[in-house]
């Protein structure tokens, strides 16, 4: 077994067990933390990809961002001694056969599809790839969904401050 | 093995190729890590204490005082025996705490700062990792640190320490904008993220002089933010002792205490040696373009030492900011940052790309 391989299975074996413990707790900031150590294996299978680029982004906006806005709410929101009820089973048992029937069918796609043979020494994206063709509008540019994405986040910003805004009333 | 004291890049490879041509490759490589980790641990250790020692003298300095003198000549041995007492200090049961949260905490704050540490290159040679997106990760990993902060908070089971997580939390999320936008204005300036490459850029200069006034306001801004976001004076109000006992930490006994401690002082470290980095040229000597003699002067002047220097000057710079100026309400902190580094920052990155479009700088 190469290294890589090691690295590999300690992350899955992470993202697993974590992605289970997320769902099954009953105290709802540990599953934050939980989903905290998902979300950074995650990263660190990137950046076994050497994928930096992505792996950095996932750090910045979910480890970093989301996760801290969920624990930040969490922590205006409950008290420690609230534990979550038990789900009850009419819950339980549709809720299990979604996520099944969601990762059989996973797996059965990635089964199928022929992956080519060794990609050990592809070209790696560069960071200068990325910046270009994200501002490019010719040929696989994404100059336009860009802006479009700007444009919402801006309105969506705009809405939370008109939200949260004192009324003059 | 040739050591040489400008370019540790030669002594480096020699201990990669014998440990290569003795242990199989995968041996090999797990010895390396090991050393590369025992390393740093030990120079996070050191370079902790010392700071600790440096903040009281500092301080003592500042306060017309004279600082630790006892332990040791000028009392250098004091954070040591400080440190023993810390480690035998009894570890306190909190009833009514959130246990796997509460022991957690300490840990992830330490090992955001331990990942910021990696990428940092210390000398020519001297460098973990070399990222080709270095400055990002860096932002990217110790935007990580907070979540600890936050749940040694709310697990304490304690109004205090919420508070004081609370404060901290809005604190760190609003001064990592200022910081992000501060370090992009000299990204845009040298067109890379790289380490290796952007101390290499500087060897005709250092950014804050190449890039105008912009590079100056970045790093006035990045000082002041850096400082918020390491939680220290005047931006310390997540552990306002005077109002929160001691905030987030408050709970918290022995070594576990002394996990937030350390990690406090080594972001202070990480965010100097990001400064010293990027804007004041890391390792590389003071160069003016066109002086060959005086260049040749820096040079024999260790690469090792210059960085040192440089950093050690910023932390001092943060210690006196600390000393100086008295701590600010939660509505000023958030005033400072949204009102005015924010838009400060935007227009400045506008104003350096024009000056990069435009071929202004040197």
């Amino acid at each position: 077994m190469t290294s890589n391989q090691i690295m590999f299975l300690l992350f899955s074996a992470v993202i697993v067990i974590f992605s289970i413990l997320t769902v099954t707790s009953r105290r709802i900031l540990r599953a934050a933390t939980y989903l905290l150590f998902v979300l950074v294996s995650t990263a660190g299978l990137y950046f076994l990809l050497r994928y930096n680029y992505l792996a950095a982004i996932q750090l910045i906006v979910y480890a970093g961002g989301i996760v801290v806005l969920i624990i930040f709410s969490i922590l205006l929101t409950s008290h420690i001694s609230e534990k979550l009820p038990t789900a009850s089973l009419l819950k339980k048992w549709p809720a299990l056969l979604v996520a099944l029937v969601g990762a059989a069918l996973c797996v059965t796609v990635i089964l199928q599809h022929n992956f080519p043979g060794s990609v050990g020494n592809t070209e790696l994206v560069s960071v200068t790839d990325i910046g270009n063709s994200l501002i490019n509008y010719g040929k696989y540019g994404y100059a336009l969904p860009f802006e479009v994405i700007s444009v919402l986040l801006l309105a969506a910003m705009i809405g939370a401050i008109v939200l949260a805004k004192k009324r003059k009333d | 093995m040739a050591f040489n004291i400008y370019d540790f890049t030669s002594f480096n490879q020699s201990i990669d190729k014998a440990l290569y041509e003795w242990l199989p490759p995968f041996w090999a490589m797990i010895v390396e890590m090991t050393i590369i980790g025992l390393v740093f641990l030990l120079a996070y250790a050191v370079v902790g204490l010392l700071l600790v020692y440096a903040e009281r003298k500092v301080c003592a300095f500042m306060q017309n005082r004279v600082g630790p003198n006892r332990v040791g000549p000028y009392g250098i041995f004091q954070t040591i025996a400080d440190f023993i007492k810390l480690l035998m200090k009894e570890l306190v049961y909190i009833k009514d705490s959130d246990k796997l949260l509460f022991n957690i905490a300490p840990f992830i704050v330490i090992i955001a700062s331990f990942m910021a540490i990696a990428a940092i290159p210390f000398a020519k040679g001297l460098h973990a990792i070399d990222f080709d997106i270095g400055i990002m990760y860096v932002v990217a990993v110790s935007s990580l640190g907070v979540v600890g902060i936050l749940l040694a908070g709310w697990s304490s089971n304690n109004k205090y320490s919420l508070i004081g997580a609370m404060r901290s939390g809005a604190q760190i999320i609003s001064y990592e904008l200022s910081v992000g936008l501060s370090l992009l204005t000299i990204v845009v300036l040298a067109g890379t993220m790289q380490f290796s490459q952007v101390v290499e850029l500087q060897s005709s200069g250092w950014f804050i002089f190449k890039g105008h006034i912009p590079a100056v306001i970045a790093f006035i801004v990045f000082l002041i933010a850096s400082t918020a976001e390491t939680n220290r004076g005047p931006f310390d109000l997540a552990e306002a002792e005077s109002e929160l006992t001691a905030g987030f930490h408050t709970e918290y006994s022995g070594i576990k205490f002394a996990f937030f401690f350390l990690a406090e002082y080594m972001n202070m470290f990480i965010v100097a040696s990001i400064a010293a980095t990027v804007f004041l040229g890391g390792w590389m000597p003071f160069h003016i373009s066109g002086l060959e003699g005086f260049n040749h002067v820096m040079d024999f002047i260790p690469p090792l030492i210059w960085y040192i220097g440089k950093t050690a000057f910023i932390i001092w710079l943060m210690m006196l900011f600390k000393w100086t100026f008295p701590r600010l309400r939660i509505d000023q902190l958030l005033n400072l940052e949204w009102k005015y580094l924010l838009p400060i920052n935007l227009v400045n990155i506008l104003i350096m790309a024009f000056i990069v479009l435009m071929g202004w700088h040197f």
